[in-house]
């Protein structure tokens, strides 16, 4: 008979030890579910996961990929995360994403062609905003009335989507575009062009600014009198009201920040790897995000290193469609089996697993 | 606009919405919150679609999509029943693998046509002039949508196993003091969620569009979620919220489609606009009878 005995506190060792468990048995069952497809599974496994660094020939290329798709990853992600301590379910991310980039090319365009250095900065801040703005909605409905923060977050997405769509094919679309929908390229507009900073690094700012906000959430979590509070909102509710914190308070620090962050990341997005406002900008990351977040234990720099390694199964991903004819969505399959391995071993984290006769009673 | 037409499109359009919104009904009402419905309409609608074009037959298709979400679903109770994890975030890790594998398994079926669902005309009533036409001429998985309805609201309201599955909903503690298998009943009532969740799946993919694409739940699943907030927690409520979810989507694609002024985008956000609208004046009016134990783990201690 096996019996869960819950740990007066999570287990330190297996709060490190699960994330790599649960890699460990998304790689036996892709591997199985690869054999399944027909496609040699270590094959597969070693194209998604070692290829993108190591392949001579593609390696060149893939490489600087890894920071360019880990930078949104990381900075949505280490919104999220703090929100998800305080039991604050932001799964809008994406919606957050998609406004602050439209906000933020809306502002840069309405000043187009300026060359001043200053628009892009403008830029970023408005990009910020719009997704602040976009987090603020469920926070207001949440404290006012009560509602619901995962589901009305959730609807926003959809919004968004559609506030995209009418962005790309009218009021942001390129009048030089010939009719074509989506807006002016970025990408010929060197005054806002978020270029790498470095050469074949895949470093731009939205990456170095993902790297500060890791630092700033450690220092918020680990050091600031908000960030105790925040904890204490999710770890003891009650407690956390005895001593004064305003539940109202928390929601809006919580879905302020992961809004402000996921729509900066948006706005690097859209004046960088992306180039242009487009139908497709959504590209999920907001909701890859959340299985970064916990893959790092929500703790910043874990999901700086989970942050990392979702965007390799990503390029891996891409590889493994190119060279294996691997379909694309089994890619997506991989990151949710993930998760869902990472939560089943979490019960090593919380409770003891023991081993007992059945007692007479 | 034909009126028989209408009510027509409004049913179909609501009873993928309804089926998904009462499973998880039953499913809250066990004190579990599952937020994969949305992962498990889209396995149900590829598995659906998958088996009725292999087959040739939709009936074994809608039965083999409740299967397959049930076994999926079954994989959230595991996680939550019997390992303790997180029910938010499992049911959002739910949703992400059901649209990754149903993505995976319909990359063959894109493009293909589902075999039609046969209407079932009841004899008598389906002879009355408009209400005959317009109520009793549907193919059968509508009226299994409102027969599963009255169904919940009758085992719910009137029989011992739907008192159990109350109280382990509302407390869960007291129900396992009093011997009540607390996370038999959840796996139990999680499973039905699931199956219900892969019939609405299937009704979009075989009876709604007819056809597979990716993604084509397109965020039903959680409307259904939002409809069981909107009905707190009442089968009728459930029966009254798709339908008018159901009629808000109707009129909006009639709107697009008739080309008015209103902007095409602004229309197709309306049905999630609506929901968050409705969303915050239920939860406005205060006290909604969420059961009590909504979204606890249960651990007992001995």
């Amino acid at each position: 008979m096996i019996r869960l005995e819950r740990r007066p506190q999570p287990s330190r060792l297996w709060t490190g030890l699960t994330p790599i468990l649960a890699v460990v048995l998304t790689m036996i069952v892709g591997g199985i579910m690869f054999a399944a497809l027909g496609k040699p599974p270590l094959e597969a496994i070693r194209t998604i996961f070692w290829d993108p660094l190591f392949h001579p020939q593609f390696a060149g290329y893939s490489r600087p990929q890894l920071l360019v798709k880990a930078g949104p990853l990381i900075l949505i992600a280490i919104g999220l995360s703090i929100g998800f301590r305080a039991g604050i379910w932001n799964i809008g991310a994406e919606g957050q994403y998609i406004m602050g980039a439209v906000t933020g090319a809306a502002v840069g365009l309405a000043f187009y062609p300026s060359d001043s250095v200053l628009l892009f900065p403008l830029m970023v801040v408005a990009g910020a905003l719009g997704g602040w703005l976009w987090g603020m909605i469920p926070a207001v409905l949440k404290t006012k009335f009560g509602t619901n923060e995962i589901l009305v977050s959730l609807m926003l997405v959809y919004v968004a989507e559609n506030i995209l769509a009418s962005a790309s094919s009218g009021w942001l679309r390129n009048p030089e575009g010939q009719g074509f929908p989506g807006s002016r390229n970025f990408k010929q507009w060197p005054a806002v062009f978020n270029d790498e900073l470095v050469a074949n690094t895949g470093m731009h700012w939205g990456v170095l600014v993902a790297f500060v906000a890791v630092i700033g959430a450690y220092v918020l979590m680990a050091r600031h009198i908000q960030g105790f509070n925040v904890r204490l909102t999710g770890e003891a509710p009650r407690a956390a009201r005895f001593s004064g914190v305003s539940p109202a308070r928390i929601v809006f620090l919580c879905l302020g920040i992961s809004g402000a962050l996921a729509g900066m990341a948006g706005l690097f997005e859209v004046t960088g790897p992306a180039g242009q406002i487009s139908i497709d900008f959504g590209s999920g990351y907001g909701f890859t995000a959340i299985i970064v977040a916990f893959l790092g234990r929500l703790n910043p720099f874990g999901i700086l290193a989970a942050g990392l390694l979702m965007a390799l199964t990503y390029i891996g991903g891409e590889l493994a469609q190119l060279m294996l004819g691997l379909p694309g969505a089994s890619i997506q399959l991989f990151q949710g089996m993930l998760l869902f391995f990472l939560l089943a071993t979490d019960v090593f984290t919380n409770y003891r697993v023991r081993f007992a006769r059945k007692e007479v009673a | 606009m034909d009126p028989v037409l209408l009510v027509v499109s409004i049913m179909v359009s609501a009873t993928p919405i309804l089926l998904a919104a009462i499973g998880e009904l039953v499913t809250e009402k066990a004190g579990v919150l599952n937020l994969g419905v949305e992962g498990m309409m889209i396995t149900g609608a590829v598995m659906g679609f998958a088996i009725a074009v292999t087959t040739g037959s939709p009936t074994l298709g809608f039965l083999g999509a409740a299967v397959a979400s049930a076994v999926l679903s079954l994989s959230f109770g595991i996680l939550t029943q019997y390992l303790l994890s997180n029910q938010v975030a499992t049911g959002l890790g739910l949703t992400l693998v059901g649209l990754g594998l149903s993505a995976l398994i319909g990359s063959n079926y894109e493009g293909q046509r589902a075999p039609s669902l046969p209407k079932l005309d009841i004899p008598l009533l389906g002879d009355i002039p408009v209400a005959g036409r317009m109520l009793f001429s549907h193919d059968f998985v509508v009226y299994l949508s409102l027969a599963l309805v009255v169904a919940v609201w009758a085992f719910l309201k009137f029989t011992r196993a739907g008192l159990i599955l109350r109280a382990v909903g509302e407390d869960h503690e007291s129900a396992h003091a009093l011997g009540y298998k607390v996370v038999r009943v959840r796996m139990a009532a999680i499973a039905f969620g699931g199956a219900c969740a892969g019939l609405g799946g299937a009704y979009v993919s075989l009876v709604r569009v007819p056809q597979w694409t990716e993604g084509m739940t397109a965020g039903a699943g959680w409307i259904a979620l939002a409809i069981v907030v909107f009905a707190s927690w009442r089968p009728l409520g459930v029966l009254i919220g798709a339908y008018l979810f159901g009629g808000v989507t109707v009129i909006q694609l009639n709107l697009q489609a008739a080309g008015t002024t209103v902007p095409v985008e602004l229309l197709s956000m309306s049905p999630y606009l609506i929901t968050i609208i409705v969303l915050v004046i239920i939860s406005a009016r205060g006290s909604h009878g969420a059961p009590g134990s909504l979204g606890r783990p249960f651990h007992a201690a001995s």
